[in-house]
């Protein structure tokens, strides 16, 4: 069995999954409960400032029967006292010392409340603290949260308050709204955090009731915009971790990073760690389905290790990473084409509508072995699509539409001219990749034909 | 003898339900809820954790899965075929109410060809404690506790007095819901953990009760029923009447060697089955489809209390067998030694027995024949109380008397399976639950023993 441990900025954890700081880790009850079913580390739900919630709180995404893929939520911070928090923190801290406590925290933008803050949270004896600059709703209104997250020159100042008082170490949590993730993450690294996490929730409406015309969640007859977090932010949350990742301060300094949204299942923990997470955070899947999961998650976790002949989960943190690359250094001579395994074929002909009419038009129906308009035939033969190879561009639709395992495979073929990438196409012809008289002839001149 | 050919017994003796695809198997994972403190679990004699087990699959773990399933049931890859899953767990997936419940069955055989096929203990077991153990009888009851033990560390033996192991699931469980091939299978995984099995060694016969308790350190019983008993009627030894326990027995060792085999088995024109439980229904179904033009099953009671469970009363009657009621043999006519008919004699419901049922009376005068050439026996099975005698075991209406920890009472002895089964349904997956039980008991109990001794 793989040795899951994790060594995440001094914190030390059994496994890499922990809890994100929400409602799940917002008692010592909730806490010890998941400590028992085996949980790395908790992230402590955000204690901070006096804070009062409204009813009804969660709105879900629900996709072809499947229910809460993701949440939308307009909680604020932990809404009981401060005292209770640290009291409680500090009782579970002592019952598990081989398990990572971190305490979120958000206060007002002071140094003094900061410092206290921190001296507070460290008599606790937990083993980090992690600043949420990432609450979209509620807290943003009043300059914290996501109005730190936004602001790099904020982000790195209140940083650089807390790291000079902490003397554990300091996680700074992301925001994803903002366009550019790096921004506050260089900022985070420049008032000298020792870690980073992300994503915090996505900015959201999940809906208007079409009746009542109400907005979910409906307090009152209003709505507003909430967090969003699930399964469905998984891929923003991949993407934002590999841009951090990619960031020269990241890798100078060597920044842990946590990664968090939308884990739900082993596997997408494995993409995180794959993509350079070193510590893992759920929130909404324990949110739907309990503590329970981390037995299924370290279960699938170690027996895909043991699959890879991995001993250690460390060496898999960071092995897809490199391959992140931006655009303009992709080879455009790599080529794939559709194939479509006509004994699996079940004939449904999505692959056809799709790339007849989504995409480049390379797909044939046919009957008999020929040709057919499905507007015009009413024969009796079953149709069958057939890809023109030559005309196929690889763009994959018709192979992700397959309701069929195995059945439309994108297989590689060789490149049929020397491999080159748009950004030595600019550095070396830049005039081809201005105009369109000169893109043409480059075309020619290489026999790029467009279908 | 058969005039089928190949292709179609292969059709008829193949397994009734096919195995799941990949990716049929993950759409319908995904379809469960993941219920918690779930009535499946609830449900399942040995408390397999299947939404867990379910789960690992929708997320394709599915060494995660099948070790989920072992972990509380050794037995899985033949319950997943054998069980009755309309009565247990499937009967209690909340998606019934409104929909289709899981299909916990086949998801659980898809883990468990995962397993098999990939030939990798999924247990370690622990390092030997010193301890020895012998199994009378390598059913699932015997072979359930023998893998408990030795994932404990004990060195059990298991001692079967047929040539092939595996009990019932071997010779007993009809080859379209198990072939052969499992049932060895899951012998093989418990010799994996270390346990030895002596086949062709009768205990009472080869060996004496009193040797195994000198020899070993505790006993478990598991030696099911007997074979199907007398009727106690005329012409009963007449060429033709079989009983249906060595008439399933033979096409699985058939299907064993290759079905082709199947057709060197005797088999009737217009065929006749005496009983109306589980039994004489996978022998009808033999019959049928092993060629036989009529296959008729006699029972002493009406259709409502035919021990035979609804969906196997829907399934025979699909294959075309049909019933005769209210009927009680008295006799089996015959012709130059050979078979020609079944003599019956109308019942009637009388008053109520000692179980509550009405009591089938016999209408004198109202005898009429069925004409038949083959005679099947399916009327359950004989007590074991010699060999409990040997043991010198306290027995209670034929089966052995136990205790909540499946103990004897002889303190050595445990007991489970079949042979205790004195009341409730008597299945694949009760006897693999007593198996665990009873590991535990004894483990609780020389465990204990063993700390006195140091
Ligand atoms: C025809 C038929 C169909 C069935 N179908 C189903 C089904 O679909 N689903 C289901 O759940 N259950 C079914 N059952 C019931 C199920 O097979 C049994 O409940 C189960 O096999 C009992 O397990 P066991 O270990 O107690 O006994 P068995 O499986 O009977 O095993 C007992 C073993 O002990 C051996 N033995 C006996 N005496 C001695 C001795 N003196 N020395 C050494 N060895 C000895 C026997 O040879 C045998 O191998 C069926 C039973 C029958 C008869
Ligand atoms: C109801 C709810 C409340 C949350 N409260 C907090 C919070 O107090 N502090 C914080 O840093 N993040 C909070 N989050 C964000 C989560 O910690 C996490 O970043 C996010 O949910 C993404 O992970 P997930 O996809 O596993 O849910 C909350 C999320 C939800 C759904
Ligand atoms: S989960 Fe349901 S019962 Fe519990 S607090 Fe929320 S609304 Fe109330």
């Amino acid at each position: 069995m793989a040795d899951l441990s994790i060594d995440f900025c001094g914190v030390k954890s059994p496994n890499p999954f922990w809890l994100a700081s929400a409602p799940p880790s917002n008692t010592a009850y909730q806490v010890n409960k998941a400590f028992e079913y085996g949980w790395g580390g908790a992230v402590w739900k955000t204690i901070g400032t006096p804070v009062l919630n409204v009813s009804s709180r969660y709105g879900g995404l629900e996709l072809g029967g499947q229910k809460l893929l993701a949440i939308n939520n307009i909680e604020l911070i932990s809404d009981r006292p401060l005292d209770v928090n640290l009291r409680e923190i500090a009782e579970v801290k002592r019952l598990w010392p081989d398990r990572a406590m971190v305490v979120s925290a958000m206060f007002e933008s002071d140094p003094k409340v900061w410092a206290d803050a921190v001296a507070r949270i460290e008599d606790t004896g937990a083993d980090a603290i992690e600043l949420n600059y990432g609450c979209p709703h509620g807290m943003s209104e009043r300059g914290m949260g996501s109005a730190v997250g936004q602001v790099p020159e904020y982000c790195t100042m209140i940083t650089e308050w807390v790291t000079s008082a902490a003397s554990i170490p300091v996680i700074v949590k992301l925001t994803p709204n903002i366009t550019d993730i790096k921004a506050p993450a260089r900022a985070a690294i420049d008032g000298y955090a020792n870690a980073l996490s992300l994503i915090n929730t996505i900015n959201s409406v999940v809906g208007v009731d079409l009746d009542s015309f109400q907005l979910r969640p409906n307090v009152g007859g209003k709505g507003g915009h909430g967090g969003y977090a699930g399964p469905a932010v998984k891929p923003i949350a991949l993407s934002m971790l590999s841009e951090v990742m990619q960031l020269p301060e990241t890798q100078r300094f060597q920044v842990p990073i946590s990664g968090m949204g939308g884990i739900q299942t082993w596997r997408d923990a494995a993409e995180f760690l794959l993509l350079g997470a070193s510590s893992l955070q759920v929130c909404t899947a324990v949110m739907h389905y309990g503590f329970r999961l981390i037995e299924e998650l370290t279960d699938g976790l170690s027996n895909w290790l043991d699959d890879k002949g991995a001993a250690s989960i460390q060496e898999v943190i960071g092995a897809a990473a490199p391959r992140y690359s931006p655009f303009n250094q992709l080879d455009l001579s790599y080529k794939v084409v559709a194939r479509i395994d006509e004994a699996k074929c079940i004939n449904c002909n999505l692959c056809f509508v799709a790339c007849d009419e989504g995409a480049h038009q390379c797909i044939d129906l046919t009957a008999n072995g020929a040709k057919i308009d499905p507007a015009a035939y009413s024969g009796v033969a079953k149709t069958q699509p057939v890809v023109r190879e030559d005309d196929c561009v690889g763009c994959n639709l018709c192979s992700l539409v397959c309701p069929v395992d195995g059945c439309i495979t994108m297989i590689e073929v060789p490149p049929e001219r020397e491999s080159v990438t748009w950004g030595e196409i600019t550095q070396e012809r830049p005039e081809v990749t201005l105009e369109w008289d000169k893109m043409e002839r480059y075309r020619e001149e290489k026999g790029i034909e467009i279908h | 003898m058969t005039r089928l050919s190949l292709e179609v017994l292969e059709e008829k003796f193949s397994e009734l339900k096919p195995p799941m695809t990949a990716r049929e198997a993950r759409v319908e994972a995904n379809r469960c809820l993941y219920c918690f403190d779930a009535p499946c679990i609830r449900a399942c004699p040995t408390h397999i954790d299947v939404p867990t087990f379910i789960r690992k699959i929708s997320t394709d773990n599915l060494t995660g899965a099948a070790v989920t399933i072992l972990e509380a049931n050794l037995m899985a890859a033949t319950c997943a075929r054998v069980c009755p899953v309309e009565e247990l767990c499937e009967g209690a997936c909340v998606l019934g109410g409104d929909h289709k419940p899981i299909e916990i069955g086949r998801l659980q055989r898809h883990a468990m060809d995962h397993i098999y096929d990939k030939q990798k203990l999924p247990f370690t077991p622990a390092p030997s404690n010193g301890l020895r153990v012998a199994v009378v009888g390598a059913g699932p009851a015997g072979l359930s506790c023998a893998g408990e033990l030795a994932k404990r560390g004990y060195a059990v033996t298991i001692l079967e007095k047929n040539p092939l192991p595996g009990g019932l699931s071997t010779y007993g469980i009809v080859v379209m819901r198990e072939p052969i091939r499992v049932a060895l299978e899951e012998v093989a995984l418990i010799e994996a953990l270390g346990v030895e099995v002596r086949t062709g060694v009768e205990v009472g016969r080869d060996v004496s009760a009193n040797q195994l308790l000198t020899d070993f350190d505790a006993v478990f019983l598991s030696v099911g029923m007997g074979s199907v008993p007398h009727l106690g009627i005329p012409g009963e030894d007449l060429e033709g009447v079989t009983e249906a326990l060595s008439f399933i027995a033979e096409t699985k060792l058939a299907e064993k060697d290759g079905l082709e085999h199947l057709r060197e088995l005797p088999v009737g024109r217009f065929v006749t089955v005496i009983g109306a439980g589980n039994t004489a229904i996978d022998a009808a179904t033999i019959a049928k489809r092993l060629g036989a033009e009529r296959v008729t099953i006699i029972y002493r009671r009406g259709e409502g209390e035919m021990p035979a469970y609804d969906f196997e009363y829907t399934f025979i009657k699909n294959e075309g067998v049909e019933f005769r009621f209210f009927s009680q043999p008295v006799g089996v006519v015959g012709e130059n030694g050979r078979v020609t008919g079944l003599e019956c004699l109308r019942v009637e419901p009388g008053p109520p027995g000692p179980d509550g049922r009405a009591l089938p009376q016999a209408v004198p005068g109202s005898a009429f024949i069925i004409p038949c050439d083959q005679v099947i026996k399916a009327i359950g099975q004989e007590k074991r109380v010699d060999l409990f005698a040997h043991f010198g075991l306290e027995q209670e209406r034929g089966y052995v008397k136990v205790d909540a920890d499946l103990r004897t009472t002889n303190p050595k002895v445990f007991a489970g399976g079949d042979c205790v089964r004195a009341t409730g349904d008597a299945m694949t997956v009760t006897a693999t639950q007593d198996g665990k039980v009873a590991a535990r008991g004894i483990h609780a109990w020389l465990g204990d023993n063993a700390l006195a001794a140091d």
